[in-house]
């Protein structure tokens, strides 16, 4: 098993922590893992990324360049990151900022509303882990208990009473994600 | 102990405490800044020193002063503040010092950018500053790789009193991998008798890299020669990859070996014979090892984020025998895994031509 995922938006979406919570995941698995990050003169509002390897096998190289899964929180990472998905790979969209209707033939392609689902949650700060749940679900890399193990470790203990909702996003976009 | 997710220049850190550093002296940078910080918390938990100096210059002499006095003692930077240490770095290495030097090199020449690339090879490995004299070179590939050469770095620095650096980039800097550390902090450092640390009890030891008499200065440098000799002798270290039957190989090193390998695992995919061969000191350069990789190479590949650097060892270590081609990415770009493997297709199909 290889999964190579690049995940992609504005700066204070969390997509960092999102990638880092999946590599962190992995790790709990006993996966071999590696999380790279954009780096750059960047802040918050322009764009961030990471790239995520999870695998069975040692990971030869952990530089993504045609990603098996793009999860694009914005429109900018959905110009920059859809047409790089692998033939047969998956792209992730969320449908809260992005105008719904973008198509490449041969890759499968989910839009998740995950702003609004969060909102709906009472917190739109859990859109990235509605998102990170979708891709789970389609994906199998990680469980969803791994990365709330991951969660308990990387949250410092005043933050603990978070993982209800977190754990509740990420079953909100398994189940989007399974309806698809 | 378990293993833990940490970036790269976080694990230079930590790997630098439990190997006995307890000094460290710098100045911030794009991409190495997280070493630093790391250290600015972590050396004060172990009674070590963190100084955020005024300038590059003066955090390498501070460097020096610290090596004298037999300390275990590193810096870090990028590129454009290797190159201000130079002068420093070349006063360690004629003072016969040792010390270890961090470079997570980013694009130049200049000021460049700020992502990852290879250029400053010929920099490491040549010497850097002025005169004849030679860093030994590590150059690791993955985050474990940079905890275990960073402990080995310091060992090699008191081996041979010498200043050794450890090559990175800024891919491996920033990456997270997981790591296991060596479960204990190394306490145990060995003797400097010849350290300039009080001489109680003893007589007066000189530090200095001045020698105004030609006839003295020819056999200090012959000594230093005798050194790096001797490195060539039993310090080098390589990887191979599938290079047994290798009708065509690639030589990388770094992140850009990690690319390497994944396009050689695609090559046998596609049943090419293909093969890595990764040096792991730059300086030595382990020239019998990339002839053992190459017994039976008809082409081979050398790829680097520069315009060509390493490639040059490559082919003097190789004396011309097997035909040397080059691929690389510069400016911060890298290359593609599959425009690597579009290298290795195209020499696998002129078998034993010139490239």
């Amino acid at each position: 098993m290889l999964e190579e995922v690049v995940l992609a938006g504005f700066g204070g979406q969390g997509v960092m922590s999102m990638g880092q919570l999946l590599a962190y995941a992995g790790m709990l698995e006993d996966k071999h893992v590696a999380w790279i990050p954009s780096y750059g003169p960047e802040m918050r509002g322009g764009t961030a990324n990471c790239s995520v390897t999870i695998s069975t096998e040692p990971i030869s190289s952990p530089i993504i360049t045609e990603p098996g899964t793009a999860i694009v929180l914005n429109k900018p990472s959905l110009d920059k990151f859809a047409p790089l998905v692998k033939p047969g790979g998956i792209l992730l969209i969320n449908s809260s900022l992005i105008d719904p209707g973008y198509f490449r033939p041969g890759i499968k392609i989910f839009e998740i509303p995950a702003n609004d689902l969060a909102l709906e949650m009472g917190n739109t700060r859990v859109a990235n882990m509605v998102l990170l749940g979708a891709f789970i679900e389609l994906t199998s890399a990680v469980s969803i208990d791994s990365v709330i193990e991951s969660l308990k470790k990387v949250l410092p203990e005043y933050r603990h009473n978070l993982i209800p909702l977190n754990r509740a996003a990420l079953e909100k976009g398994q189940q989007i994600a399974q309806n698809q | 102990m378990a293993k833990v997710l940490m970036k790269g220049n976080e694990a230079l850190g930590e790997a630098a405490v439990r190997a006995g550093c307890r000094f460290f002296f710098g100045y911030p940078i794009t991409p190495q800044s997280e070493l630093p910080h790391y250290l600015a918390q972590r050396l004060p938990e172990v009674g070590g020193l963190f100084l955020q100096a005024e300038s590059e210059v003066a955090a390498i002499n501070m460097v020096y002063g610290a090596a004298g006095a037999g300390a275990r003692v590193m810096t870090s930077s990028s590129s454009v503040g290797i190159s201000l240490k130079m002068e420093g770095i070349s006063y360690i290495a004629g003072a016969e010092l040792p010390c270890v030097i961090v470079n997570v090199v980013r694009g130049g020449p200049g000021l460049g950018g700020i992502q990852p690339a290879q250029s400053d090879y010929f920099q490491a490995v040549k010497g850097g500053g002025h005169g004849d004299y030679h860093l030994l070179v590590l150059a690791p590939a993955s985050v474990q790789e940079m905890v275990d050469l960073m402990a080995k770095a310091f060992d090699l620095a008191d081996k041979y009193r010498n200043p050794v650096m450890v090559l990175a980039d800024g891919i491996l800097g920033q990456m997270m991998e997981p790591v296991e550390f060596p479960a204990e902090i190394l306490q145990e450092l060995p003797a400097k008798p010849w350290a300039t640390d009080g001489a109680r009890g003893r007589g007066p030891n000189l530090i200095n890299s001045l020698y105004l008499e030609p006839e003295k200065l020819e056999e200090h440098n012959h000594r230093l020669f005798e050194k790096y000799r001797q490195m060539q002798e039993q310090e080098t270290m390589a990887e191979n990859y599938h290079t047994d039957d290798a009708e065509v190989v690639v030589a990388a090193y770094g992140s850009t070996a990690r690319i390497a390998k994944a396009a050689v695992d695609m090559a046998r995919k596609e049943g090419i014979k293909a093969g890595l061969f990764r040096p792991v000191t730059l300086y030595p350069f382990p020239t019998e090892e990339i002839n053992q990789a190459c017994a039976k190479a008809k082409q081979v590949l050398a790829v680097e984020m520069s315009m060509g650097q390493m490639i040059e060892d490559v082919k003097l270590s190789l004396n011309c025998r097997l035909p040397v081609s080059f691929y690389g990415r510069v400016g911060g770009m890298v290359p593609s895994t599959r425009a690597v493997y579009n290298e290795i297709s195209a020499l696998a199909q002129k078998g034993g031509e010139q490239a």
